[in-house]
């Protein structure tokens, strides 16, 4: 197990390296470069830009050494710590990521928290009591939670706060904390702002989570060992939870993964709704502005979490199920 | 047949409910467990032998369900005094038939590959099953389950405690599985096709330690099969089903010697014997089982028949009767049929 563990580990570290050559080629496939959107900027603002200025700017950023030199230079800094200055607001791209990074974080695993919590109860009912009223109740409502687009979700709930409940739905914050500094009272009042977002980013994953869970479920229920284990005479709560629910499990955790980039890059669009302060929007902006240093480092941000994810997935995967445990012995 | 039996199966019906219309798996079953005895149930795929296992566990899945009949259980009550129990009429989820089933009545399956769940090691399902009936801590059920596997003949108990069912050949696994069903002392061990998914050699030692392990517990045997040599092998008394209802029943040595009903007739025929003379054909019994939806009129075996009688068996259902003090048919041959009862 811990020669395993150690192979995916350093399979990891080549997967992140992979995705640090992706994200920065993704960067640069676009036509032009920062600067050209800048002058553009300038240009449209009534400024005259000269030739040389622009080649003044482009060799202040670099950006007229070839691109395996400027990859270098770029991973070089990273080494360091240093992710590099945000072209667009002159700033390390740290100083503009930190706190986003964690409140995306934190916005996440709530949705994650949120989903998992809805789904495995409601999925599990559903299998276990198939074809009954409440099972078709869940169902028509998991339909109707998928087909709704989160963002019109967010605007509904945003409505129905602000007109029924007089509420101030937007962000993560009030407005008195907005720029406090970090103290009790503000960690309370992003507590109270979590659970709306949290719901509106899960709602689509609990929908699909409750269909997968319900039918992984039902065929489990159906093979021999869950009749060998009623006929010793366990009670049906114990046995369910105990063998059909476990090896159901595993396509759970098989898609953590995968689970949180989905909520940051599909949570674009609610974020913007919603005002909230996560990445999301942020590299959309970056995107946009061909902020090079601020894009690379979401694109690489995002990447390791999809690896990281994926690693801690496996593990998991191995803790609960014996049989990838001696597989992979072999 | 002087001391009453352990379990009485009357009138059993377990009906499957489905879009198409109610499926009869066993119509009407009826037979009786002794104490220490060994029962052979016989009969091709699909006769209701596996569901009427099932029904008597209360363990039938949905669509099934018991419609009709007693399953009679004698068992001492919590006071010590002697009783009689109708699992039938059990609540399936209940406390009561949950004490019953694993404790008093125990299964074996099978399929000793897909009958363990592959999650959890064979020594934590037996542990469980022993501490689900028994009031004992974990080091006194492990150390139980421990001397089980020893006692079904698995080498090296003390680590195989600790292995996953998939580490485990067919033949451990299976002995394994009866380990478990013995856990708890049961009164009764039904044994569903014990021996099917197994190969020749391991077979014949499963079957040597099924009857090793009841001579000495004296438990009483239900050993659930489609196979006559297991019967000849293992059984005192031999029921014999077709088409969920019991068609002939008896000692083993009748039911091998002097077979009554032309489908018992039939299932020995179709034996394969060394005797036989080279390249004959084997006898086999005509035509197949009729599909569940579409179950003939009278007597279920009236198509497949040799000694059909026109007029009468389609008409008319055969009861089982008494033909001597010992043995049962259900056959027209033996009996007129009653004129008020057309089917």
């Amino acid at each position: 197990m811990l020669t395993y563990t150690i192979h995916r580990f350093l399979l990891a570290l080549v997967t992140i390296w992979a995705i640090s050559v992706l994200s920065f080629a993704i960067i640069q496939l676009p036509p032009g470069d920062y600067v050209t959107a800048y002058i553009a900027q300038l240009a449209s603002s009534g400024v005259d830009v000269t030739p040389e200025f622009a080649e003044n700017l482009r060799q202040q950023y670099g950006l007229d050494s070839p691109i395996w030199v400027q990859y270098m230079k770029w991973m070089q800094q990273i080494a360091r710590g240093n992710f590099g200055r945000s072209l667009e607001w002159q700033v390390p791209v740290m100083t503009i990521i930190g706190d986003r990074l964690w409140l995306t974080m934190t916005v996440s695993v709530s949705a994650v928290v949120f989903t998992w919590a809805l789904a495995l109860p409601i999925g599990i009912y559903s299998a276990v009591r198939q074809y009954s009223i409440a099972d078709y109740i869940f169902t028509f409502i998991g339909f109707i939670g998928l087909a709704v687009p989160s963002f019109l979700l967010a605007l509904i709930l945003m409505y129905v706060g602000f007109r029924y409940f007089g509420a101030n739905i937007g962000g993560l914050f009030s407005p008195e904390y907005l720029v406090a500094d970090w103290s009790l009272a503000k960690v309370w009042d992003l507590i109270k702002h979590l659970p709306l977002p949290a719901i509106i980013l899960g709602t689509a994953g609990t929908a699909q989570l409750i269909r997968i869970m319900r039918a992984n479920l039902l065929d489990e229920l159906r093979k021999p060992y869950v009749i060998t284990a009623r006929a010793k005479g366990m009670s049906e709560f114990r046995l369910i939870l105990k063998y059909p629910v476990r090896a159901a499990l595993n396509p759970f955790v098989s898609t953590l993964g995968y689970l949180f980039p989905f909520i940051i890059s599909g949570s674009i669009i609610v974020a913007l709704v919603l005002s909230l302060p996560t990445i999301g929007p942020l590299l959309l902006k970056a995107l946009v502005a061909q902020d090079m240093f601020l894009a690379g480092t979401i694109v690489l941000f995002l990447g390791i979490m999809t690896v990281l994810g994926t690693f801690i997935s496996d593990i998991l995967l191995m803790w609960i199920d014996p049989r990838i445990r001696f597989e992979r012995r072999e | 047949m002087t001391n009453s039996p352990i379990l009485t199966v009357d009138n059993l019906k377990t009906y499957f409910f489905t879009d198409e219309g109610a499926v009869r798996a066993v119509d009407g079953a009826s037979f009786e467990v002794h104490a220490g005895k060994t029962v052979g149930i016989v009969g091709e795929s699909g006769c209701g032998k596996s569901v009427t296992a099932l029904s008597i566990l209360r363990i039938v899945q949905r669509p099934g369900r018991i419609v009709e009949g007693a399953i009679r259980l004698r068992r001492a009550d919590a006071s010590g005094k002697r009783g009689e129990v109708d699992l039938a009429s059990l609540d399936p989820e209940g406390a009561e038939i949950r004490a019953i089933r694993g404790g008093e009545i125990a299964l074996v399956f099978q399929e000793p590959m897909t009958s363990f769940s592959p999650h959890y090691t064979i020594g934590n399902q037996i542990v469980e099953t022993i501490q689900l009936h028994q009031a004992v801590g974990k080091a006194e059920a492990r150390s139980r389950t421990i001397e089980l596997l020893r006692m079904v003949g698995i080498p090296r108990p003390e680590r195989r405690i600790d292995e996953y069912p998939f580490e485990l050949s067919g033949g451990l696994r299976q002995r394994v599985m009866i380990a478990m069903a013995l856990s708890c002392n049961p009164k009764i061990l039904i044994a569903d096709e014990p021996t099917t998914a197994l190969d020749v050699t391991t077979q014949a030692q499963i079957l040597d330690l099924l009857r090793d392990i009841q001579a000495r517990t004296q438990m009483s045997v239900i050993i659930i099969t489609h196979d006559m040599g297991v019967i000849a092998e293992m059984a005192d008394d031999v029921i014999v089903m077709y088409l969920g209802r019991v068609v002939e029943s008896g000692p083993v040595d009748e039911i091998f010697h002097a077979p009554k009903h032309p489908y018992t007739q039939a299932l020995l025929r179709s034996i394969p014997s060394i005797f036989a003379e080279p390249r004959s054909k084997l006898p086999t019994i005509a035509g197949s089982i009729p599909h569940p939806h579409n179950r003939p009129s009278g007597c279920p075996f009236h198509p497949r028949c040799a000694e059909a009688m026109p007029g009468l068996c389609e008409r008319h259902a055969p009861q089982l009767l008494p033909l001597s003090p010992s043995q049962k048919a259900s056959c027209f041959l033996y009996h007129e049929p009653e004129e008020v009862a057309p089917a």
